[in-house]
C-alpha cells in the first residue's frame, strides 16, 4: 500500500467495476444488444415478404440498412446509459465520495467515458455484425442480400457501432452538464432527434445543408452504406462532425465538472 | 490534521461559512458542534475540497486536500447517509473507490469486517437500513487507513448497539493518533466521546475549547427557591443585585447565585421558604447558551420543549 496514488488507469478500472455492478446498467446494454439483432433480423424477414417490385425500389433498396435498424433504436438504450452513468451519482450522492477519492476530479470523466465506450462497442460491434449477417441470410431468400465486402458496407456496420458509441458519450457529457436525470436525457434526445424536425422548418437548401452537420446527419452520413452527396457528409465527414461534437461536448462537462461544487 | 484559516463560504446572498478558523490536532476526538444549518457539513465539503471557499483555505495533513498524491490515504469521510447506489453492492460500492488509488480486495474485505456488514456485503445496498448505510458511509471513510477521520453526523440512524460502537471506534481511531472530526448537533453525545469541541452558530466561530471546560463552564450554579411571597424575596434579591427570573410553576430562579447567599436574605425579611435548591446548569443548557444568538430557526420557546 506504499504506493497508493492515484492513476488514471486505475480510475477506469474503477469505473468499469461501476458499469458492470449496477443490474439495471447491464440490462440495457444488454437490451441494446438485443435491440440490434432482433430488430435487425424481424425487419429484414418483414422485407422478405415484400420485397421492391419495380427496377426504381430494387436499387434503392439497402439491404445493409435493413438488417441494422435495430441500431437506431439501440440509440434510446444507449443514451440513456451515457446520461445515467453521470446523473446517478448525482442523485445518490456516489459523486461526493468518487470525487473526495479523486479530487482532481477530471480522470473520473475520461474513467467513465473510457468504461462507457470500451463497453458499448464491445457489446454493440458484434450485436451490429450478427444483425447484419442474419438480416443478409434471411433477406437472401428473396435474394436480395449484399456481402460485408461490397463497397462501404462494411464500414456501415462498424459505423452503427461507432455512432453508439458517440451517442452514449454525448448522453455522459450532457448528463455532466445538467446533473439531471430527466434534463440530460431530455437534451440528448432533443438535439438528436427534435432538431432535426425544427431544422425541417428552414427553407428547403438551407435546411438540407444545415441538417447534415447536425449530429444526427453526421451520424447519417456513417451508418449508411451510400450517403447523398447532395443532402449528406461523405462518411469521413460525418465521422469528423461526430467527433467534433462529442469533444466539444465532453470539453464543456470537463469544465463543469472541475469547476462547480459537488 | 486539520488547518481552517479564515475560511468563508458565500451561496448567494447567504453566507454559510463566515471568516473560520481552526485547527483539529491528532491523537484526540475533536467535535464539531452547533445547531443545524450551522454550516458544519459545509465546512466539512470545504475541508475535502468538494465545494471551491469564496475566501480562506483549508490543509489537511498540511495541503489542500485536493493536492495529495493518494487523497484516500490522507483523509476519509462520512459526508451523508446513503451515499451509494442503491443497486449496487456495498462490496462493489468500496470496490470501486478503492480501485480509485489501488487499495487491494483486502482491504475493502477487511473494513467491511470493522463495520459488521461482512453478512450483507453482496447485497443490494438500496435494501440496507439507515444504520446499515451508515455503517457503509464508515467503512468508504476507513478504506484507505487514512491520517484524519472526518464523519459528519455519524451516529444518526444507529441504534443503541450501533452507538456504542461507534464511541469505541472514535476512541480507537484517535489513540492510533489519527486526527479524527466528528459533527453533531447533538453536545451530550460528543461530550461522551470527544475531548475538544468546535462550535459553530450560523457559520461562525462561537467556541473552540476542551471539552472539560465546556463542562466545567456549565457547571456554573444557579438557586431555585419557593417562597410563601416570592414578589417579596424576588424585590429583596434583586436590591441585591441578582438576577432573579420566575419559572412557570411560581418558583425563582437566581443564576450564579449559591444557597448560602439566597437563605439568609429569606430568614432577615422572614420570609418562609417552601424549597432552596441548587441548580446545575446542564450541558445541554451551556450549548443553547452559547448558541442562542446563532440559531437560525428557533421554536418558540415552549416549556419543556426540546428540539
Amino acid at each position: 500500500m506504499t504506493t497508493m496514488r492515484v492513476r488514471q488507469r486505475s480510475v477506469i478500472h474503477a469505473e468499469w467495476t461501476k458499469v458492470r455492478s449496477v443490474p439495471s446498467t447491464l440490462w440495457s446494454l444488454l437490451a441494446a444488444a438485443a435491440l440490434i439483432v432482433g430488430l435487425g433480423g424481424l425487419y429484414a424477414a418483414v422485407r422478405v415478404t415484400r420485397p421492391p417490385k419495380t427496377p426504381e425500389a430494387l436499387a434503392a433498396f439497402d439491404p445493409t440498412a435493413v438488417s441494422l435498424t435495430g441500431a437506431q433504436l439501440a440509440v434510446f438504450a444507449i443514451g440513456i446509459l451515457g446520461v445515467l452513468v453521470v446523473t446517478a451519482e448525482f442523485a445518490t450522492g456516489t459523486i461526493r465520495s468518487t470525487l473526495a477519492a479523486v479530487p482532481r476530479r477530471l480522470p473520473v470523466l475520461w474513467g467513465k467515458a473510457v468504461a462507457l465506450s470500451a463497453t458499448t462497442l464491445v457489446l454493440c460491434l458484434p450485436a451490429a455484425l450478427v444483425a447484419f449477417l442474419v438480416g443478409q441470410s434471411v433477406l437472401s431468400a428473396e435474394h436480395l442480400n449484399t456481402t460485408l465486402g461490397a463497397p462501404g458496407v462494411g464500414r456501415a456496420v462498424v459505423g452503427s457501432a461507432a455512432y453508439l458509441v458517440a451517442v452514449g458519450l454525448l448522453g455522459l457529457a450532457f448528463g455532466a452538464l445538467l446533473r439531471s436525470t430527466a434534463a440530460g436525457i431530455g437534451a440528448l434526445f432533443g438535439v438528436l432527434f427534435a432538431l432535426p424536425i425544427l431544422v425541417g422548418f428552414l427553407p428547403e437548401h438551407a435546411a438540407d445543408s444545415v441538417a447534415k452537420f447536425l449530429p444526427s446527419g453526421a451520424g447519417a452520413a456513417l451508418t449508411s452504406v451510400r450517403p447523398d452527396a447532395a443532402t449528406e457528409l461523405s462518411p469521413l465527414g460525418g465521422l469528423i462532425v461526430l467527433t467534433l461534437y462529442v469533444a466539444v461536448a465532453l470539453a464543456l462537462a470537463a469544465w463543469r465538472l472541475r469547476h462547480r461544487d459537488a | 490534521m486539520i488547518e481552517v484559516r479564515g475560511l468563508t463560504k458565500r451561496y448567494g446572498g447567504t453566507l454559510a461559512v463566515d471568516d473560520l478558523s481552526f485547527t483539529v490536532r491528532p491523537g484526540i476526538v475533536t467535535g464539531f458542534l452547533g445547531p443545524n444549518g450551522a454550516g458544519k457539513s459545509t465546512t466539512m465539503r470545504l475541508i475535502l475540497g468538494l465545494d471551491a471557499p469564496t475566501s480562506g483555505t483549508a490543509l489537511v495533513n498540511g495541503r489542500p486536500y485536493a493536492q495529495h498524491t493518494a487523497p484516500l490515504r490522507e483523509a476519509g469521510a462520512l459526508l451523508e447517509a446513503r451515499s451509494f447506489h442503491p443497486g449496487r453492492s456495498a462490496y462493489h460500492h468500496l470496490l470501486a473507490l478503492a480501485q480509485t488509488c489501488g487499495i487491494g480486495r483486502d482491504r475493502v474485505e477487511a473494513v467491511i469486517e470493522a463495520v459488521g456488514l461482512a453478512g450483507v456485503a453482496r447485497k443490494r445496498a438500496g435494501a440496507f437500513s439507515l444504520g446499515m448505510g451508515q455503517r457503509l458511509g464508515i467503512a468508504t471513510a476507513l478504506l484507505g487507513d487514512p491520517r484524519t477521520v472526518i464523519l459528519d453526523e455519524p451516529v444518526n440512524g444507529l441504534d443503541t448497539e450501533g452507538i456504542r460502537w461507534m464511541r469505541g471506534l472514535l476512541a480507537d481511531l484517535a489513540a492510533q493518533g489519527r486526527t479524527v472530526f466528528v459533527s453533531s448537533h447533538l453536545l451530550s453525545e460528543l461530550a461522551m466521546t470527544a475531548q475538544h469541541v468546535i462550535v459553530i452558530g450560523r457559520g461562525r466561530l462561537i467556541a473552540d475549547l476542551p471539552v472539560a471546560d465546556l463542562i466545567a463552564g456549565a457547571g456554573s450554579t444557579g438557586v431555585r427557591v419557593r417562597s410563601t411571597e416570592p414578589d417579596a424575596l424576588a424585590t429583596l434579591l434583586r436590591q441585591r443585585g441578582a438576577q432573579v427570573t420566575r419559572a412557570s410553576d411560581g418558583a425563582l430562579e437566581i443564576r450564579g447565585w449559591t444557597t448560602d447567599q439566597v437563605g439568609p436574605v429569606a430568614a432577615a425579611a422572614g420570609l418562609t421558604l417552601l424549597e432552596l435548591s441548587a441548580r446545575q446548569a446542564s450541558l445541554e443548557d451551556a450549548f443553547l447558551d452559547l448558541t442562542r444568538d446563532a440559531v437560525d430557526f428557533r421554536a418558540p420557546a415552549t416549556s419543556g420543549g426540546n428540539r
